[in-house]
């Protein structure tokens, strides 16, 4: 079976009037169906960009990006991923459920599929009540669980998710992460998340990628052995061992393994 | 019960004042005997009102009319142009600085030039007055609402694969619609200043502006207050019947039945 995402000796060079940006060099990364990848790093090391490679919403100087096993730019018209940005981006003139519709409405979906689809898809993120809301009436947090939807519309095989929860505060943000669990579980997708935090990488995924700026690249990958998630995942110890693995990785020094730092916990223990 | 609460609150307080200044106005004029050729009285401007309610009531009409019919063409050629420049960038890039240009232009001052280019009993000269002060400011608003597209939108509408008139049809109309409604409020009032104001400049003497230099002329001061008074109702009633549209419409929009 193809990976979901294969990206091969990618790079991304921008010219600028200041001279060329390398924002990404030398990139390879897989990642497989149904996993969930975490993209982290500071500003400027091309987390955002790599996520636009695979969605075909920049096209790599060099390499190739395949989704799917196809071209990135074929599995975007084929509508194989979904795609949620930091900023939820609603149409505050059209109502919370025509907003779900959106994509489908753009892809010749008729009207009462189309609905019943918005439907559903509320449920999911628990918004049944909110469809004949406007955007503009919504929290934060409730606009971007519609966002989710919207890109989850086309039962799409990847999800890709451009720190998504950036602009919400704390508690929400915990509370949507424990609901992207679930979505991914559910729906089966394989998601790219790229994020700035460190509990969010590692609460959410199964590997998280380590990047550095100047030129952007990837340093480091931390596997993340942990199970189903709960919200007891937070303060578990194998939890904050991964932690500290990211943020070594993050200043540059060798993450190692997870287990085995688990392992150093306990015995000290 | 709220918004019955709220209507009398916003409107209240303006009408208040607005009595209160007439009434001070009254007594203003009473009380230090000022000539009717300085300031008129209200009671006697109300008085002719009264007095011309026809004439004034025909000649609003007319004025209204050259209004009327100088706003919808100035709406359709702003709106047509502005659609046209936010599709074909190097139309835009041409015509954009042109009518910001034109904006600056006091439009009015074409009127006796115009009237020249047309018989004495023409309407045309002022209806075309008219319709190149309304195409300012729909033509400027609309294209800048049609030109806008935040980032976020664009990249959406790019991970959809959808095509410019996806993006026209879905985004760029629906999210210009309150700036050309915002266009169309100040057109609306710059339509009856401008079909007034070019009576001015002579022609056809059927229409306030016409009524007022002739009322000058004769030095019956509140006969001239009595058409300004016409004027100031046919502004307020273009303006609310602006706003009445731009409120069905976005409510409409915003109600999801659009």
């Amino acid at each position: 079976m193809t990976a979901a995402v294969e990206i091969t000796g990618a790079s991304k060079t921008f010219t600028t009037r200041s001279g060329p940006v390398h924002a990404l060099t030398d990139v390879d990364l897989t990642v497989g169906r149904g996993e969930f990848v975490s993209l982290i790093g500071p500003s400027g090391c091309g987390k955002s960009t790599l996520l636009r490679l695979i969605g075909d919403l920049l096209q790599p100087t060099t390499g190739t990006v395949l989704v799917n096993g196809k071209s990135a730019r074929q599995a975007r018209l084929d509508q194989d991923y979904g795609f949620a940005f930091q900023q939820a981006g609603l149409l505050d003139w059209r109502t919370v459920r025509s907003n779900v519709e959106l994509p489908l409405q753009l892809h010749g979906v008729g009207r009462s599929a189309r609905r019943a689809r918005a439907e559903e898809l509320l449920a999911l993120v628990g918004l049944e009540d909110f469809g004949g809301h406007r955007p503009p009436q919504l929290s934060g947090g409730m606009q971007q669980r519609v966002a989710i939807a919207r890109a989850l519309a086309e039962s799409p095989t990847l999800l890709l998710m451009d720190e998504p929860f950036g602009a919400l505060d704390e508690m929400t943000r915990e509370r949507m992460q424990g609901e992207l669990v679930r979505i991914a579980g559910e729906t089966g997708a394989a998601v790219v998340f790229v994020t700035h935090s460190i509990p969010e990488a590692v609460f959410l995924s199964h590997r998280v990628v380590v990047m550095s700026p100047r030129p952007g690249r990837i340093t480091d990958v931390v596997e993340v052995p942990l199970g189903a998630r709960t919200e007891d995942t937070r303060e578990d110890p194998g939890f904050f061992a991964a932690v500290t693995a990211v943020r070594e990785a993050l200043r540059g020094r060798p993450a190692g393994d997870v287990g085995q730092r688990l392992k150093d916990v306990r015995s000290a223990l | 019960m709220t918004w019955g609460r709220s209507w009398v609150r916003a409107v209240l307080p303006p009408v208040v004042f607005g009595l209160l200044f007439v009434a001070a106005w009254e007594v203003f004029v009473r009380a230090a005997d000022i000539r009717a050729y300085v300031l008129a009285a209200p009671s006697a401007i109300l008085r002719e009102t009264g007095d011309r309610f026809h004439n004034i009531a025909v000649a609003t009409g007319h004025s209204g009319l050259n209004a009327l019919v100088g706003l919808a063409v100035g709406t359709v050629l702003g709106v047509l142009l502005a659609a046209l420049c936010g599709r074909l960038a190097l139309l835009g890039q041409t015509f954009a600085p042109l009518v910001a240009a034109l904006a600056a232009v006091p439009i009015v001052c074409l009127a006796p030039i115009l009237n020249n280019m047309y018989s004495l009993t023409s309407t045309i000269p002022r209806r075309e007055v008219v319709a190149i002060s309304a195409f300012v400011p729909i033509f400027i608003n609309t294209l800048r609402g049609l030109q806008h597209l935040a980032p976020v939108h664009a990249e959406l509408m790019a991970s959809y694969a959808a095509s410019g008139t996806d993006v026209l049809r879905t985004i760029r109309i629906p999210g210009a619609l309150p700036h050309f409604f915002t266009g169309l409020r100040i057109a609306a009032s710059l339509a009856v200043i401008a079909s007034v104001v070019s009576e001015y400049f002579g022609g056809l003497k059927d229409g306030l502006g016409s009524r007022i230099t002739d009322n000058v002329k004769a030095t019956d001061y509140p006969a001239a207050w009595a058409s300004v008074l016409g004027a100031v109702v046919l502004g307020l009633a273009f303006f609310l019947a602006a706003l009445a549209v731009e409120r069905l419409v976005l409510g409409r929009q915003a109600a999801g039945l659009t």
